[in-house]
């Protein structure tokens, strides 16, 4: 039951884009393409400006100025090809198995067919057994699990993450990661923006460094956390910019 | 203060007896008020929360206006619908003036205002939270006016009653437009109002102890039934 349209939506590309509020230029006439494929991890300061670019990308946020076009645009009003979670989730007040079959009716999935497509997606993070549970009262992980889950049940071509264990313990931040490289072993494209220097060499194949409001740098991990070759990044790693 | 622990005594003596006459009024006021609230909920619950996740040219001014009908004088309000409803009126050819129907379009004008401000309230305060997720789903402006009200729930249970409870506890407007006609318009209020000018106390005073009593339990009810949902829901 794969509805995907064979025109993919990758890669995505930012055309000098800029992003101002306030007066300040949180996102700074910065371009980049996304591609298909590898695991792309943002890291940088606070105030670098990375929930911001990931929100432009998913189009939460309209760029101030320049252009972002993905390679197939979707059409108004047509089921998402993309997906969110964010650092911490908004779940309704409604069992897990609720939360995920309203986004499939938001999808358009049918009705008889939406409980057990939910289903098979809390199986996939291991949830199957609060299926009827209220959803805000399940522990950090298990939220955060879930709206992996929804996500994930709308088979998106990728999934936009915004550090999804910044509030989470490291049992619960483990399973987390467990559930992304399922979704990457099923071939969904991820961008992760982190915190967490651990979990971008454990979850990143290319890093994007961003400083400022500009990619300082972007490198596959390996290099990048043996050889960084911008000084912001080397001062980033040593600890000298804050986290 | 012989006279009042009389008409005391007297007023439960009716209440315990289900004196048919108080039936009758207790029964109307019910059925008005009820239809009254349920109207109003039909258009303000969804009209306030429509304003709360929208963005317009005139928003501002809508919500302070909004705002400001919360606060319509009950008689006001009885006025404009006898205007509206008497002969000579617009809508005078319904016939409606004086008969139940009337104190229900009456009531439901006093109170959509009040459910409408309140849900905006309620529901601008959720959309901050729910916004990005929402749209990120890909959920209409429609779409999500829905999923918040269902989510919001029991929140909104408590709005509704505070309508219902201005609409019960109201006597200005269906005095007006109801005319107060014994067994056809008398509710509980008007009758109050009656039986207290006419010196008939006991009557005045049992209706006043089963009004208070219906307010006090309906709003009981829907604390417990929001305190146990958001033990369970969270």
């Amino acid at each position: 039951m794969d509805m995907r349209s064979p025109m993919s939506l990758l890669p995505l590309r930012l055309d000098h884009v800029t992003f101002t509020a306030g007066g300040r230029r949180i996102i700074d006439d910065l371009s980049l393409a996304i591609d298909a494929g590898p695991r792309t991890v943002i890291v940088g300061p606070n105030g670098a400006g990375k929930s911001v670019l990931l929100r432009l990308c998913h189009g939460l946020l309209a760029p101030s100025s320049g252009s972002i076009a993905w390679n197939s645009a979707e059409p108004a009003g047509a089921p998402r090809r993309q997906a969110m979670v964010f650092q911490r989730p908004v779940l309704l007040r409604r069992s897990a198995l609720a939360n995920v079959a309203h986004a499939l009716g938001i999808a358009g999935v049918p009705a008889r067919i939406r409980s057990q497509r939910a289903r098979e997606a809390l199986s996939k993070v291991g949830l199957e057994r609060h299926a009827a549970h209220p959803a805000r009262v399940l522990s950090g992980g298990e939220q955060q699990r879930l709206a992996l889950a929804r996500a994930w049940a709308l088979q998106p071509e990728i999934i936009f993450l915004d550090e999804p264990t910044a509030s989470l313990d490291p049992g619960a931040t483990h399973e987390v990661e467990n559930v992304i490289l399922a979704m990457v072993a099923a071939g969904t494209k991820i961008v992760l923006v982190t915190h967490n220097f651990g979990q971008a060499r454990r979850m990143g194949d290319e890093i994007l460094f961003l400083h400022q409001g500009k990619i300082a740098e972007r490198a596959s991990a390996q290099t990048f956390f043996k050889h960084p070759r911008s000084v912001e990044a080397a001062r980033f790693l040593e600890g000298e910019l804050p986290w | 203060m012989s006279s009042l622990s009389g008409a005391m005594a007297e007023a439960w003596r009716l209440v315990a007896s289900l004196d048919p006459r108080l039936g009758d009024i207790v029964g109307l006021s019910l059925r008005v008020s009820l239809t009254a609230v349920a109207i109003a909920s039909v258009v303000g619950l969804p009209l306030g929360a429509l304003i709360a996740v929208s963005r317009f040219p005139a928003r501002r001014t809508t919500i302070v206006l909004l705002n400001a009908l919360m606060g319509l004088p009950p008689v006001v309000v009885g006025l404009l619908v006898y205007l509206l409803l008497s002969r000579a009126g617009p809508l005078g050819a319904l016939g409606l003036l004086f008969t139940p129907s009337a104190m229900v379009i009456a009531q439901a004008i006093l109170i959509t205002p009040i459910i409408a401000a309140l849900t905006r309230q309620v529901v601008e305060d959720a959309w901050l939270e729910y916004r990005e997720q929402l749209r990120s789903l890909g959920e209409s402006r429609l779409g999500s006016v829905a999923t918040l009200l269902w989510d919001l729930r029991f929140s909104l249970v408590t709005i509704v009653l505070a309508g219902f409870g201005r609409a019960a506890a109201e006597v200005g407007a269906v005095i007006i437009v109801g005319g107060n006609i014994d067994g056809v318009t008398r509710v509980m209020t008007t009758a109050i109002a009656l039986e207290t000018s006419k010196g008939d106390l006991p009557l005045a005073l049992g209706l006043g102890v089963i009004l208070v009593t219906i307010v006090v339990a309906l709003n009981a009810a829907a604390y417990l039934v929001k305190e146990t949902a958001q033990r369970r829901y969270g």
